[in-house]
C-alpha cells in the first residue's frame, strides 16, 4: 500500500529549505505559496528521501475568492504519496508557475485547467486550449460562468 | 531527408487550431435551427407520378433490406447499439449487422451518443461523405435534443441541427428493442416512401 505522508512532516522539511513558503499544513495536505511552487516541486522531486517522481494529477478548484490547485504526488521509489496545494487569488489573470519541466505529465492537465478554469501557467511550453476550440469565450468550469 | 533536419509542415498547429475554431464557430452560427424532415416533399410530389412510385417501391424494398451503418458512436448510447448488433438481439436478422468504418460504404448513420460542437464538424463530414441515398436515425435523448446536456455550452442540441434526421428513437439510452423498432420504422419509411408513413405498432 502506498503510504500517504503526513503534510505536517513534509511541511517541516519544505520550511527548512524554503522558509516562509508554507501557508498551512494539515495531516492530509500541504498548502504552499503559489510563487514558490516550482522550486518546491523541484525539491520534492529531487530530494532523495522524498523523491516524488510521479505526478498523479493536477487539478483546480474554484472557491470564488480564490482558485486552489491540487497536486497529488507519488514516489514510486519509496511508495509514498503527498497532496500539495496552492492558491491564487486573482480572477482576471490568475497565474501560477508551470511544473511541466519537473513532471512532463502535467502538460495536458495544465492545458486543461487553463482551458476550463482560465488559470495561466507561467512557463508552460504550449499553453492553449485543449478540449474546447480556439475562439471559445470564457472558461466554463468557473463558478461564475453562465 | 537528412537526420536531424526539422520537419516542415504546410500549416503550423496555431493555424490549424484557428481553422478548427473558425469552422466550429461557422457551423454553430449556421445550425441555430433544426433541419426539417428530409422526406416531407415525398407526399405531394410522388403522388402525381405513378410510374415513379412503382419503381420506387421496388428500389425502396431492395434498399431497406440491406442497410449499412456508418460508425458514429460518440457516447454511451453506443453500448446499446453494440448490444443490438451482438448475438442476443442480432441485428443481422434485418440485413445490417456490419458497421462500416468507411462512410463511403455506408448509407445509414445511427447517431449513438452526445455530440459536442468540437466533434460536430467531423460527424457532419462523415455524413457528407456517405453515398446517396442516405438516412439518419437519431438514437437517444442526446441524439434527439441534446438530452440532459441540452443547455450545456458545448453540446449540439440534437443532430437535426447539422444533418436531416429520418427517425428518432427516444430513451436514455434506448433499449436495443427500441433501436430495432426504429430501424424497422426506417425500413418501412424507405420501402413505402411514396405513401404516408403509418407508424403503427408492429
Ligand atoms: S441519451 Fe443517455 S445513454 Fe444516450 S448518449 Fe445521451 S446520456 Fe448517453
Amino acid at each position: 500500500m502506498t503510504v500517504s505522508l503526513s503534510g505536517l512532516q513534509v511541511a517541516k522539511e519544505i520550511t527548512e529549505q524554503f522558509p516562509d513558503t508554507v501557508v498551512e499544513a494539515t495531516d492530509q495536505a500541504v498548502l504552499v505559496k503559489s510563487k514558490s511552487i516550482f522550486e518546491i516541486a523541484q525539491y520534492l522531486k529531487n530530494s532523495p528521501e522524498l523523491s516524488f517522481d510521479y505526478l498523479n494529477f493536477v487539478t483546480a478548484v474554484d472557491y470564488l475568492d480564490c482558485f486552489e490547485l491540487v497536486y497529488q504526488l507519488t514516489s514510486l521509489k519509496h511508495n509514498h504519496s503527498l497532496i500539495l496545494k496552492t492558491r491564487c487569488f486573482s480572477r482576471e489573470r490568475p497565474t501560477v508557475p508551470s511544473v511541466v519541466s519537473v513532471w512532463r505529465g502535467a502538460d495536458y492537465q495544465e492545458r486543461e485547467i487553463f482551458d476550463l478554469m482560465g488559470i495561466i501557467f507561467d512557463g508552460h511550453p504550449n499553453l492553449k486550449r485543449i478540449v474546447l476550440w480556439d475562439g471559445f469565450e470564457g472558461h466554463p468550469l468557473r463558478k461564475d460562468y453562465l | 531527408m537528412e537526420v536531424g533536419e526539422p520537419r516542415k509542415y504546410i500549416y503550423s498547429d496555431v493555424e490549424l487550431d484557428q481553422h478548427e475554431g473558425q469552422e466550429i464557430a461557422e457551423l454553430m452560427a449556421s445550425s441555430q435551427q433544426p433541419l426539417p424532415d428530409p422526406d416531407r416533399w415525398l407526399d405531394e410530389d410522388i403522388h402525381r407520378n405513378i410510374m415513379l412510385t412503382t419503381v420506387d417501391a421496388v428500389i425502396g424494398w431492395a434498399r431497406s433490406s440491406s442497410l449499412w451503418p456508418a460508425i458514429c458512436f460518440p457516447a454511451c448510447c453506443a453500448f446499446e447499439l453494440i448490444a443490438a448488433n451482438a448475438s442476443r438481439f442480432d441485428l443481422s436478422r434485418f440485413g445490417m449487422e456490419i458497421l462500416r468504418a468507411s462512410p463511403r460504404q455506408a448509407d445509414l448513420m445511427i447517431t449513438a451518443g452526445t455530440l459536442t460542437w468540437k466533434m460536430a464538424p467531423q460527424v457532419r463530414r462523415i455524413y457528407h461523405q456517405m453515398a446517396e441515398p442516405k438516412w439518419v436515425i437519431a438514437m437517444g435523448a442526446c441524439g434527439i435534443s441534446g438530452g440532459i446536456f441540452r443547455s450545456s455550452y458545448n453540446v449540439v442540441p440534437g443532430y437535426n441541427r447539422i444533418m436531416p434526421v429520418d427517425v428518432y428513437v427516444p430513451g436514455c439510452p434506448p433499449r436495443p428493442e427500441a433501436l430495432i423498432y426504429g430501424i424497422r420504422m426506417l425500413h418501412r419509411k424507405i420501402a413505402q416512401a411514396h405513401t404516408d408513413i403509418k407508424l403503427q405498432p408492429m
